[in-house]
Order: C-alpha cells, then structure tokens, then sequence
C-alpha cells in the first residue's frame, strides 16, 4: 500500500428514506478526489414482476416504498392505462388520481420539510446531534412540529379516501379508478384545507427566508451548474401528474422540449457502476460525462414557464428573480423550490375539493390493446418512469423502472464531493463534516429504498479510504 | 322417519332436519363451523378438515358427518380453535400467498379465515414452492400459488357444469389440480361464465381483467367477518 492515500465513509446516512453510505477517496496528497454515495441494497423488483398480470402491477410495484407508494401506483397505472389502450381518462378518474397525487406530495413534502430537514435549518449544521432531530424541533419549536404532523396527516388522510388505505391502497386501476369522492368523504378536507394553505405559507416562509439568508454560504454548498429534467404541460405549466419531458441546461436553454415520454428511450440513457446498485441516467445526445441532470423540486420549478396556481406562481417569480430568470443551481434551493411545490400541492387540493366531478360516476375506460407502455409521473423526489411491456396472455414480459433518486444519482455524488472537498481536513471524519455530507445528500430528499428497489430505512456510513482502497477513518451516524 | 333430530351444539339445543349435515343443522341455527373446502351447491368431501367437530368425544368433519338424535357437538372450544388455527397456517406457508398484492384480498375466505382467528403471521416456516400460473385462457387466469387444493373447481366443473376442466392430480405436498391432466387451460372447453370460474374461495381461479375493482372499504370482508351471515341466523 502506498503512503499518504485514504479513504473516508460515512455509513450510514440518516434523516433520509433507505441506506446508505459514502466513500470519500483521497488522493496521494491527502486531498479529496471523489465521493461516491453507495447504495448497497438490492431487491430486483423489474425481475419478479415478470409473470404477473398487467392489472396486478400498480398494487404490486408500489410495495417498492412505503414513503411514495401511490408514486409507482399511479407510475403503473399510467402505464397499464396505454396497455389497455387508454388514452384519455374520464374526468372524474383523472381528477381522482390527481387529487390522489396531489395528497401524497402534500405530506411528502411535509414530512420530509418538517421531521427531516427543520433541524438542520433551525439549528444551523453544526449543532449538537442530541438537539438536531425533530424530537428537538418538537421541543423548541411545538407549534411547527404539530404543523407537520397535521400537514402529513391531511395528505394521508386525501390518499386514504383516494386510493382506500393510507399506504399501498388500489384506487387507481388500469384505465381509471375504482371509487369517487362522496359529498361526506370530501367535507372533512373542505374544512380543513385553509388551515393547510396557511402552514403551507409559513413554511415557504422559512425556506425562503433560511435561503436568502444563508446565500453566500449556500451559493457553494454542494452546488454545480447541472441540467433539469421534468414533465411540463404543452403550455408549459408545473403539472405534477401528467406532461411531456422538457430538458433544460444550467442556463435555462432547452436540450429537448415537450417530447412524448412514450419515446424516452431516444432522449435518455442508463450507465452501470460497479460500485452502486443503482444506475447512473443521462441525456443520450451529450452522453454520460455531461448528460446527467437533476430532477425533483429544483428541476421542476426551474424547467416550468409558470404554475397555475396563483400563490405558488407569485413564490416561482420570486424564487427567479434571484438568478435573474435562469435555473437556480444551488443544491440547497431544493428546499425553497420543495415548499413552492407543497404551496402548489395545496392549492390544487383546493381547487379539486371543488369541483363536482369528483362526484361523478364514470370511472373506468376501455380501448384497444397494446403490447407495450410507458408511465411517467412527477413523483415529490422528481420524475419517475415505468416501462412495461406485456404479452397476448396478459402477463408481464419486461419492466423498466427509473425512479428519482437514480436520476439525482450524478448530482448527489457532486455533491458530497463538493462538500467534502470544502470540509475535510486531514483524514479524520469530524461531525461538522458527517453533518455536512448529510445535509447535502438529504436536500435531494433521496429515497434509497426506491432508487434500488430495495428495503430498509436509510442509516448512512461514511468511510475515509486512501487510493489503495485501505480504509482510514469510519465513521457512522444515526 | 319425519320425527326431528336434536341435537347440541356447545351445550346449545339445535333441531336438525333428517338428510342434513352437522354443518347445515349448525348453518341453520346461526352457528358458525369454519370451513374452506364446502360449498352449498357442491357436495361436500370434508377434504380441508377445517370444520372438524368433536361429536361424542370424537372429531368429525362436520361437512360430511349427518347430524344423528343426540349428538353432543363441541364447535366453539380452545382446542378445536388451534387445530384450525394450525390448518390454515399450513395452508399459508405451503402456497405463496400474498395478500399486499393478491387481487382476491377482501374478498379472500382463507385471508377472512385467518383474520376471523386472528393470525398475523405463521408459526410454520414459509415452503415458497415453486408453483405455476397459466394465463393462456383469453379470460381465466389460474395462478397456482394460491391454490389451497380444496377442489371446489374440481366438483364445480364436474357436478355443475358438467364438464371435467379440472381434477386433482399428484400425492402428498406434489398434489396439485390439474387442467385436463397436464393441459393449459386455453385447451380445454372451460368458459368463463362456467361456475367451476367463480367457486375459489382464493385468488387461484380469477377472471382476467376486472382486478382490484372494488375499492379497499367495500369489498366482501371489509364489511363483515366470514361466518357473520350466518351467525346472523342466530335465534337469541
């Protein structure tokens, strides 16, 4: 072994969805040459739904997550929608799942906002561990605690009237839905809905002020000029539910622009590693090296012209102003952009409250056949992909699965390296730099779980390894 | 010949009719025997021994036993509970049976059974058995996984349909129900308005295509226990 080489990880990663950990490489001077976040777990979902019939996939591909189930429900859905030959949903099946998809962004966004993230904007990074938890907001902060744990609920509850159950419900099917929303089922939400509008404007509040603030420390925190990937509508409308692809480079230039996700195919790419499970995407025509982007809330509120939300509109116009109308690059910004998004989210909730089709009667549509089909759908990490295809006798032949996370995959590697480039000094891990690393991966609000399909709450280890692979320092958190 | 038949049932005076079964004297007085394999319009084979009975000190299957004059039958007791209670665990770990994604949950007797006795999970070691699904009917889907071997489709196919689509075929853990011997079921006559289609009591025998169309709150045993319609009869 030569002298002088080490290697860092932190293992595992916490206040994130799954596990896992990062390698931090460090050249023979004992600077930092890469980071890597490994996800070790596998679980080879796209393999075992082989076999099944098409109607069963979007109740058995959701038991990927238990945090963004109705994601892969309505992912497949969408798909076994063009299986069945379906093109256009009744109204009252679309705004069903729309108000389903709307419900779980809302508490998704909550949760991950108030129980992952408030404790390091409202403690500062470098705070005690025992205090930077969400037991330590609940503490200091009682009010914004229960404001999270009422936000969640909501959602919750708008999925669990959707789609029968909380967590892994059926309400979406292939070609509709299998229930409405009765007057009594609404009521509750009507009710409540202002209340969720005015904590979700408190919470942009935060966000957006903790941002401005902080811009000078934040502007170089794990930040890079990358692409944007994300579905807009042909107008060029934030739709979360359903869209074409649009790609924008780190200067707002378009790569490509409302291109039918039937064809992704053609416009993106998937690299292997051998050192994650998870695959690494980019947009074909640039290749690997510069083709990787960014997807989720960053990606989307960057990449739309507007969102037809008034409130969530008004807090877009602020949110570029600040880069003067071009993409905002700046990793931390997810959590600004996150809570534009929430704002949106509810306001759409209100606005589908309202409306009487979502009482209608006419819930499931038929067409003709295909053997083949893709669905996409902005799930609250970013833009989600199943690709399926399915044989005469209904069973499924082939599955392709792209999730969020793996699309961020390139991006959250830049970004723990860019962290620990700027934050380890010699070859020892410090809390500040655990922190640090922590902090950056958990903007993405990564779901590893998802990203390999695989299991598990998400602990992170990080390791500190020389350029020989002899680990140095080891340090876990959580 | 007319005079009645009396008889008990966990110490409870039941009046049977000369011809019936214990369960159907039972069925008829509000007395729940748990049951798989039995259906009303198939005859009985008393195959799954989940209706077992201790009729005069001795267990019976109580699908097939007559009800006798002055039978002492004990139903409800711990030790019969935990003799089904281990049946259907039996029943779960040697199938693949999962009910997160499995379309007949809620409706499912064998899930409504173990929810009715309380199962969370088996005390016996998951078999995983490598098991078929034979989807080349263009409207029946038969997924052998879920397959707990009672043969309603077997006696439904011959005795109400008059055909003979299915049959049991194998011994011991290999036994399994074949289609026409080893056919597909695309190769046979069987139709998907045959009742031979809608006498599984699990997600075995399933209609293509209409999965997962009754939303979570409505279906079969979300509104009710399996056993509740007839404990319904119940005089008080």
């Amino acid at each position: 072994m030569s002298v002088g080489t080490k290697k860092i990880t932190i293992e595992p990663v916490t206040r994130v969805e799954g596990h896992g950990k990062v390698t931090i490489l460090l050249d023979a001077q004992g600077q930092v040459s890469q980071a890597r976040l490994h996800i070790v777990e596998f679980r080879g979902f796209e393999r075992f739904i082989q076999g099944r019939p098409y109607w069963e996939v979007p109740v058995l591909v959701q038991r990927l997550c238990g945090i963004c189930p109705v994601s892969h429900h309505l992912a497949a859905a969408k798909a076994m929608d063009g299986i069945v030959g379906v093109d256009r949903l009744t109204p009252t099946a679309e705004k069903i799942r729309r108000l389903m998809h709307y419900g779980q962004v809302f508490q998704s966004h909550a949760l991950h906002f108030f129980h992952l993230v408030s404790p390091d904007l409202l403690f500062g990074f470098d705070a005690d561990p025992a205090l930077r938890n969400v037991i330590g907001v609940a503490n200091r902060f009682p009010e914004l605690a229960v404001q999270g744990v009422m936000m969640r609920k909501f959602g919750q509850e708008i999925i669990k009237a959707t789609a029968g159950k909380k967590i892994h419900g059926t309400g979406a099917v292939p070609g509709g839905v299998n229930k409405n929303l009765s007057v009594a089922e609404r009521d509750p939400f009507l009710k409540d809905i202002d209340q969720m509008l005015v904590w979700c404007r408190a919470a942009l509040q935060i966000a957006k002020t903790y941002t401005l603030e902080h811009l000078a420390e934040l502007a170089d925190f794990g930040s890079f000029a990358s692409n944007h990937v994300a579905l807009v509508r042909p107008d060029g409308a934030m739709d979360l539910y359903h869209g074409n692809l649009r790609a924008i480079d780190s200067e707002g230039n378009k790569i490509f622009d409302q291109v039918d996700y039937q064809g992704y195919f053609n416009y993106i790419a998937e690299e292997v590693k051998p050192w994650s499970y998870m695959k690494f995407p980019f947009i074909s025509k640039l290749g690997p090296e510069t083709g990787w982007y960014r997807v989720g809330p960053l990606a989307r509120v960057n990449a739309c012209d507007f969102i037809d939300t008034p409130e969530a509109e008004a807090a877009r116009q602020e949110f570029k102003a600040l880069t003067h109308g071009k993409p905002n690059n700046i990793t931390m910004a997810y959590h600004w952009a996150r809570m534009i998004e929430l704002l949106h989210a509810g306001e759409k909730i209100r606005e589908l409250l309202n409306d009487p089709d979502l009482q209608g009667t006419d819930l499931v549509t038929r067409g003709e056949r295909r053997g083949e089909s893709v669905g996409l759908i902005e799930a609250p990490r970013g833009t989600l992909f199943h690709h399926y295809k399915v044989d005469k006798n209904d069973q499924v032949t082939m599955a392709n699965l792209i999730v969020s996370t793996t699309h961020n995959n390139t991006p959250m590697n830049l970004a723990v390296t860019g962290v620990a480039k700027k934050y380890l000094s010699g070859a020892v891990i410090t809390e500040g730099l655990l922190n640090r690393v922590e902090v950056a991966i958990r903007a993405y609000d990564p779901c590893l779980s998802c990203a390999t399909h695989a299991l598990g709450r998400m602990p992170l280890s990080v390791e500190l390894k020389d350029c020989t692979g002899q680990i140095i320092d080891k340090k876990v958190a959580g | 010949m007319n005079k009645s038949i009396h008889l008990t049932i966990d110490g409870k005076p039941v009046e049977a009719k000369h011809g019936q079964t214990i369960m159907q004297a039972a069925d008829a007085a509000g007395i729940y025997i748990p049951r798989l394999c039995s259906h009303p319009d198939l005859r009985p084979i008393g195959s799954c021994r989940v209706c077992t009975v201790i009729v005069d000190g001795r267990p019976q299957a109580a699908c097939v036993k007559p009800a006798m004059d002055g039978m002492v039958i004990e139903n409800d007791t711990p030790e019969l509970l935990q003799h089904r209670r281990n049946i259907i665990d039996m029943m779960f770990v040697e199938g693949n049976h999962f009910c997160m994604f499995c379309e007949k949950s809620g409706n499912c007797e064998l899930q409504a059974m173990a929810y009715r006795f309380g199962i969370t999970a088996p005390q016996y070691p998951f078999q995983f058995p490598e098991k078929a699904v034979d989807a080349s009917h263009p409207d029946i889907m038969l997924d052998h996984n879920r397959c707990i071997m009672c043969a309603r489709c077997v006696r439904a196919s011959q005795e109400l349909d008059g055909k003979n689509v299915f049959q049991a075929i194998g011994r011991g853990f290999h036994r399994k129900i074949g289609v026409d011997g080893e056919k597909a079921l695309a190769d046979t006559d069987m139709a998907v308005g045959d009742r031979s289609a809608d006498v599984c009591p699990v997600g075995c025998i399933i209609k293509k295509r209409i999965g997962f169309r009754t939303a979570i709150g409505r279906r079969l045993y979300d509104r009710q226990p399996i056993g509740s319609d007839i404990e319904a009869n119940a005089t008080p």
